[in-house]
């Protein structure tokens, strides 16, 4: 695949995708019963980790990934129909961080809607994130398309308010990615009670894409790869046609298909993080129809980092990851299949030595 | 090892040491505990230090990148880094991450600080075999 493969070609290439199904465009939209049914494409943009140092200093690599990624999305042609974000602007909640990173997407041409990570999260609770941006959870429709955003990474109660002497601290705790303090992320029952009530007013036949920070399902439970009350929302989504969860949080590509569920990761713009399985001490459970991205080269800055734009197709997802310091990769619904494939490397024989993790 | 040890270095340092009448090989269950508890000990001083315990001069830790000590694969080396231009030991790939993502000044190979992350970095990948120069 061509490293500069622009959004026009993507569009086209998702065209080739269908027909390669052999199945005629009238045919695809009718056996999905949204005749009216429009495709548009978004951008999504994820874990930029803005870190304050100290004064008006900012880490400098951290910045860089974000900043790059703002200027390729807005390069998008023709414009996507808005830009998510998908959680953690700051690294550790403060309102410099916030204020930096919104400063640097404020660069963004379009509008942008916003999902709530852990990292913007821990420090007061969210709410500064709030005041600047509005509420954590919330839905809208887009030419038929129902968008979902949940806050997925509360977590118990007595873990949030009592156990830790002060905000800073508790901060720090769920800042640390591996930490056997840590508690589990969850919707928990107040937001899984209004997506209930939500998607009562939502046709079954109407493509559901719901925004998360973590993953709606389970697979590293130690590193928060992991939502507790995951089949819960999932149940919640099981009634209808297509649904698409889109989620960041694992800083790189993973997808997944479960039931009518398709799941889909975003890459980080500010550093990867290892496959889980290559923590050798204990058990997890990437989704076997992952192919992974190439193995972080960390001598160049971005590998391994990027953003991603979508196309809403017929209601199922295509994702495309830029990747600033690697090969672009393409994820498409292959609707014969009925689950995400890569469009280049899924046959085992088609991958390459630096997809290999140990 | 315990045979290196026990063979190799017992019989010459700590006899010309001590001068001792005990064997060199009488080694108890006691010291055995004692052993492992300071091999701990430099694990947890490790494991500290990679998680926010260096002084980094822009905050970043070992851990943002890698979770558990992670993607390191401390057993690999030495091995050719390819973008160094030669065969490297574990500790100077550590120093590349401490002078670049974490912009400080690199430890050195022999310090107390470098001993106790490789301690805590091996101490993750208990069990994986050895595969010097594997890529």
């Amino acid at each position: 695949m061509s490293k500069t493969i622009n959004r026009r070609e993507f569009l086209k290439r998702g065209s080739a995708l269908v027909a390669a199904g052999s199945l005629p465009l009238s045919l695809v939209e009718v056996a999905f019963g949204k005749a009216a049914g429009e495709n548009f494409t978004f951008a999504y943009i994820s874990d930029s980790h803005i870190t304050h140092v100290k004064g008006s200093e900012f880490v400098r690599n951290w910045d860089r990934g974000l900043i790059r990624a703002v200027a390729e999305a807005n390069l998008l042609d023709p414009r996507p129909d808005f830009i998510f974000y998908g959680g953690d602007i700051a690294q550790l909640g403060k309102a410099e961080e916030i204020d930096h990173g919104l400063e640097i997407l404020g660069g963004l041409n379009g509008k942008v809607h916003y999902v709530m990570g852990e990292h913007d999260y821990y420090l007061d609770l969210g709410d500064y994130w709030k005041k600047q941006l509005g509420p954590d959870h919330y839905s809208f429709d887009h030419k038929g398309v129902h968008f979902v955003v949940l806050n997925s990474i509360l977590t118990f109660d007595d873990w949030t308010n009592n156990k830790w002497p002060t905000a800073a601290e508790r901060m720090h705790q769920m800042a640390r990615l591996d930490n056997p303090q840590g508690s589990p992320f969850m919707v928990g029952d107040a937001q899984r009670e209004w997506l209930k009530t939500d998607l009562e007013k939502v046709g079954k036949d109407t493509p559901v894409v719901v925004f998360s920070h973590s993953p709606i399902q389970k697979i590293h439970k130690g590193w928060n790869f992991w939502t507790d009350d995951a089949e819960q929302v999932q149940a919640l989504l099981k009634p209808f046609d297509k649904v698409t969860v889109i989620y960041g949080h694992v800083h790189q590509i993973q997808y997944n298909q479960i039931g009518n569920i398709s799941f889909h990761s975003a890459m980080a713009t500010a550093w990867p993080w290892p496959y889980p399985s290559t923590y050798t001490q204990v058990q997890t459970w990437l989704p076997k129809l992952t192919v992974e991205m190439n193995r972080a080269d960390p001598f160049f800055e971005r590998d391994a980092t990027g953003w991603q734009f979508i196309n809403l197709h017929t209601g199922n997802v295509d994702m495309s990851y830029m990747l600033p310091d690697n090969s672009n990769r393409v994820v498409a619904f292959d609707t014969r299949a009925g689950k995400p494939v890569d469009t280049k490397y899924q046959a085992v024989a088609n991958r390459i030595p630096p997809q290999t993790h140990y | 090892m315990k045979r290196t040890m026990k063979h190799v270095l017992a019989p010459f340092v700590l006899g010309m040491l001590f001068a001792a009448p005990g064997q060199a090989d009488a080694f108890t269950q006691a010291d055995l505990d004692r052993w492992q508890a300071e091999y701990m000990a430099t694990v947890d001083k490790g494991e500290k230090l990679f998680h926010g315990g260096l002084n980094s001069s822009n905050t970043v830790s070992c851990d943002q990148c890698h979770p558990n000590a992670t993607n390191i694969h401390p057993e690999t080396y030495p091995k050719f880094q390819q973008q160094l231009g030669k065969v490297a030991v574990l500790g100077e790939m550590i120093n590349w991450c401490i002078r670049n993502p974490l912009e400080s000044e690199p430890l050195a190979l022999d310090s107390a600080d470098m001993i106790a992350l490789q301690s805590y970095i091996l101490y993750e990948r208990r069990g994986v075999a050895l595969a010097p120069g594997k890529h």
